[in-house]
């Protein structure tokens, strides 16, 4: 019997629902907890980070302009590939994080759980966020959340799943388009949940993974005029205040660092951070 | 004596009863300043009104000291049932002394006696009671169960609605809880002084309101002092920028209530009356000094001739004058600064190309004027169909399909209000959804009101003013609220958030 010689895979980047390798030609060594080779995960520059901007800006229309009942399916479709793709996620889990089988295994139970909680806000978010007004008038008058358009995540760099996807599936419910940095020591989980959304009816552009040094991208990011908003999550380790001030030249909306576990926490706050709240009032005839 | 002669019907200002010089209102008490000050004059005569405290860095730190020491020991450890009071009387206040105010909001801004008595003060007292309602109700707010105040909150407001914007500042922040220190604009302070006596008059608890005034480096000085835990701001992009980059990294929770160049579109089968009137209202209220005013119109093509005629001729019957006369339809402009910007800019507009028109009208000698202008043959490239000109200047542009004006109204970083008339429902919310816009009018324009959010996408600013989303922009969740869905995850996952919690640990080690 012949042992087989295993085809490992070329960890590219995620944008504009292909995968293609940075533009720079620059790759970067992933090691394991113990320091040991585990792949060349592509190094992306800002060209990369503005083709994913320009990705995720075209994408707008469509996902956000979509029904809320239809965002809520193929968000929850994620989870099902997800759920489906369980083995490789937590075997790339352990692999980078260096952690038990068991506790891979619960990373990725609370990423396809928290998936599925967002995936069921879609088509809800907007009835507990807006609210018909009672205006002293004969008006119609009724306040309902947007999407504020393309949000840049700086992803959490200590975890290599359920960080990103904490981070990513709150941006995604309201409708907007994402382009995420993910952990640039374990990238790997990133990579491979592009892979789950590039088969998931997700369309193209929604969501795009850049790997890489987030000191590199994010200020890029964090100054690009079509980018509406920035979450700084991951970013504790970096000039953030930096980014912030960067991001107010075109007053983008900006979530700071978290750190530890809890860091973006299930919220509904997350969910409205990256909304605008609309008021149309219309005129009721006197009759 | 034709139909449009009146006699002159001015509004007595023997209701005021105006000091000759006004301190700064200070833990309860108007102090002098330590600094120099100013005088406050009308727009309309150039006459000076009342001498007005400059606030310094020392009387900012003095003000926020006050409210802390207000917060801490009073406002916070009150009920909201007891704050509420407090609203409602102030609410009553306003009404009872409405003309008083009106009267000095129109002496001391420029703006038209009918519009500060009917629009302004009127929505100061309804602001005022409208929140006073919901300082006892905090938890239904939308910010979760445990909703707590945010602690001081720094506002500095500009001079288009003194009072108005006084009120949307100063009415939710103390209905979640907050004290406040509050900066009116340099050519405005009249009427928050006015407003102070009224708190006076309320028996608020020292140090729960301080009015500092001054210019720019008392705003400043105020939203950056170290103290402050939340900053509202309403005025132009170029300073919410500077707000916003100053205030980086601190914590400071902020709103931004910047600049707009709302589109105005009028489709075929709008009812043209009503539209003529809210093309007016929209940018030649307020001297069109609004921050929403709809200033640039997009008109559809097959009727862009009859609508700029009729505007025409709607521009004739509007009488420019004496912010205290009854009859006045457009009053001054507020400073000799801005009445340079707006000539300015109008003057950029004719060079571009633009086609420049304003009816035939006396202005006053004195004082700081600008007749009602109308630019045609404009393009989206032009700087007045791009920057905010804050004067009664309307830049008419045309569109031919329903997704040509979406594009050009779309086609600016601004995102505050906007505009649609049309006979047709259907037409109108489908525009509606597609506008990036945090205000849109349908079939009427420059409609507020205490139940109804307001504020911008984009470059206009962030969070909202008004309703229950303006309440929860002085609000965070209270510590120990969690979403239902980290309880459910940490009670029924509890043995592998433990797992996970340590792993997360290792890596960091």
């Amino acid at each position: 019997m012949s042992t087989h010689v295993s085809v490992p895979k070329t960890y590219k980047l995620y944008v504009n629902g292909a995968f293609p390798r940075s533009e720079s030609g620059r790759v970067y060594e992933v090691v394991d907890s113990k320091g040991r080779f585990l792949a060349n995960a592509a190094q992306a520059s800002r060209k990369d980070a503005r083709d994913a901007v320009v990705a995720a800006r075209a994408a707008v229309g469509g996902w956000s302009g979509a029904t809320a009942y239809n965002r809520g399916q193929v968000l929850y479709r994620v989870a099902e590939v997800l759920e489906g793709r369980r083995a490789q996620f937590e075997d790339e889990i352990v692999r980078q994080e260096g952690v038990s089988a068991s506790a891979a295994r619960a990373q990725v139970d609370e990423a396809i759980d928290r998936w599925v909680w967002y995936a069921g806000w879609a088509d809800k978010y907007a009835q507990v966020a807006g609210n018909a007004n009672p205006v002293s008038g004969p008006y119609f008058n009724l306040s309902v959340p947007e999407p504020t358009g393309v949000v840049a995540i700086v992803a959490p760099q200590d975890s290599a799943l359920l960080g990103l996807v904490s981070a990513v599936a709150p941006a995604l419910v309201a409708g907007n388009t994402v382009v995420v940095v993910a952990s640039e020591a374990h990238p790997l989980s990133a990579i491979t949940l592009g892979e789950v959304l590039a088969t998931s009816d997700l369309p193209k552009g929604v969501v795009n993974v850049l790997t890489g040094s987030p000191a590199e991208l994010a200020p890029w990011l964090a100054s690009h005029a079509d980018v509406n908003a920035l979450d700084l999550v991951g970013a504790s380790a970096l000039e953030w205040i930096d980014l912030e001030i960067a991001a107010a030249e075109t007053l983008k909306r900006v979530l700071p660092p978290e750190e530890g576990p809890d860091a973006a926490a299930p919220s509904l706050a997350r969910i409205g951070a990256f909304t605008e709240i609309k008021t149309v009032w219309h005129t009721k005839a006197l009759i | 004596m034709s139909f449009l002669e009146y006699a002159p019907a001015p509004e007595s200002t023997a209701i005021l009863d105006l000091k000759p010089e006004y301190g700064l209102f200070i833990d309860g008490e108007f102090t002098p300043a330590a600094g120099e000050s100013f005088l406050t004059i009308s727009p309309a005569t150039e006459k000076p009104i009342a001498r007005i405290a400059n606030g310094t860095e020392a009387d900012v730190d003095r003000a926020v000291a006050a409210a802390r020491k207000a917060y801490e020991k009073t406002w916070s450890r009150m009920s909201g049932r007891d704050r509420g009071k407090y609203l409602f009387r102030i609410a009553r206040l306003v009404q009872e002394r409405a003309r008083e105010l009106a009267v000095a909001e129109s002496l001391d801004n420029g703006k038209p006696i009918k519009e500060s008595r009917d629009v302004d003060v009127p929505l100061v007292a309804a602001w005022f009671f409208y929140y006073a309602g919901w300082a006892d109700k905090l938890e239904y707010a939308g910010v979760g169960a445990n909703p707590r105040s945010l602690g001081v909150a720094a506002q500095v407001i500009p001079w288009n609605f003194p009072l108005l914007m006084l009120a949307w500042k100063i009415a939710p922040a103390l209905a979640a809880g907050n004290t406040v220190v509050l900066k009116p604009a340099e050519t405005t302070p009249l009427t928050a002084l006015l407003f102070a006596e009224i708190l006076q008059q309320a028996d608020l608890p020292a140090g729960v309101v301080n009015i500092v005034t001054g210019a720019g480096e008392t705003g400043r000085a105020l939203v950056n002092h170290p103290d402050v835990n939340k900053v509202a701001f309403t005025g132009s992009t170029a300073v919410g920028r500077e707000i916003a980059r100053s205030t980086a990294g601190t914590g400071k929770k902020l709103t931004l209530e910047l600049g707009g160049k709302a589109a105005n579109i009028v489709f075929d089968d709008a009812p043209i009356d009503q539209a003529i009137e809210g093309i007016v209202n929209g940018i030649f209220f307020n001297q069109g000094h609004v921050c929403c005013a709809g200033s640039r119109l997009l008109v559809q093509e097959s009727i862009h001739d009859e609508v700029v005629e009729r505007l025409k001729s709607r521009l004739e019957t509007l009488r420019v004058g004496d912010p205290l006369d009854k009859n006045t339809d457009v009053g001054a402009i507020n400073s000799a600064e801005q009445l340079a910007r707006i000539r300015e800019l109008s003057e950029i507009g004719e060079a571009e190309g633009a086609e420049r028109w304003s009816p035939a009208c006396e202005l006053p000698e004195n004082g700081f004027w600008f007749a009602p202008t109308i630019f045609t043959n404009v393009s989206t490239s032009h700087r007045i169909a791009r920057e905010e000109i804050f004067g009664p200047v309307l830049s008419v542009l045309s569109f031919r399909t329903p997704a040509e004006a979406i594009a050009k109204a779309n086609n600016t970083p601004y995102g505050l209000s906007a505009g649609i008339w049309s006979e047709k429902g259907s037409r109108i919310l489908a525009v509606a959804d597609k506008l990036r816009a945090g205000v849109i009018w349908a079939n009427t324009f420059n409609r507020f009101d205490p139940a109804s959010p307001f504020g911008g996408y984009k470059e206009s600013g962030y969070g909202r003013e008004g309703g229950r989303h303006g309440l929860a922009a002085y609000l965070k969740e209270g510590a120990g609220a969690m979403s239902e869905s980290a309880v459910r995850s940490r009670r029924d996952a509890s043995p592998e958030r433990a797992v996970l919690s340590q792993s997360t640990t290792k890596e960091e080690q």
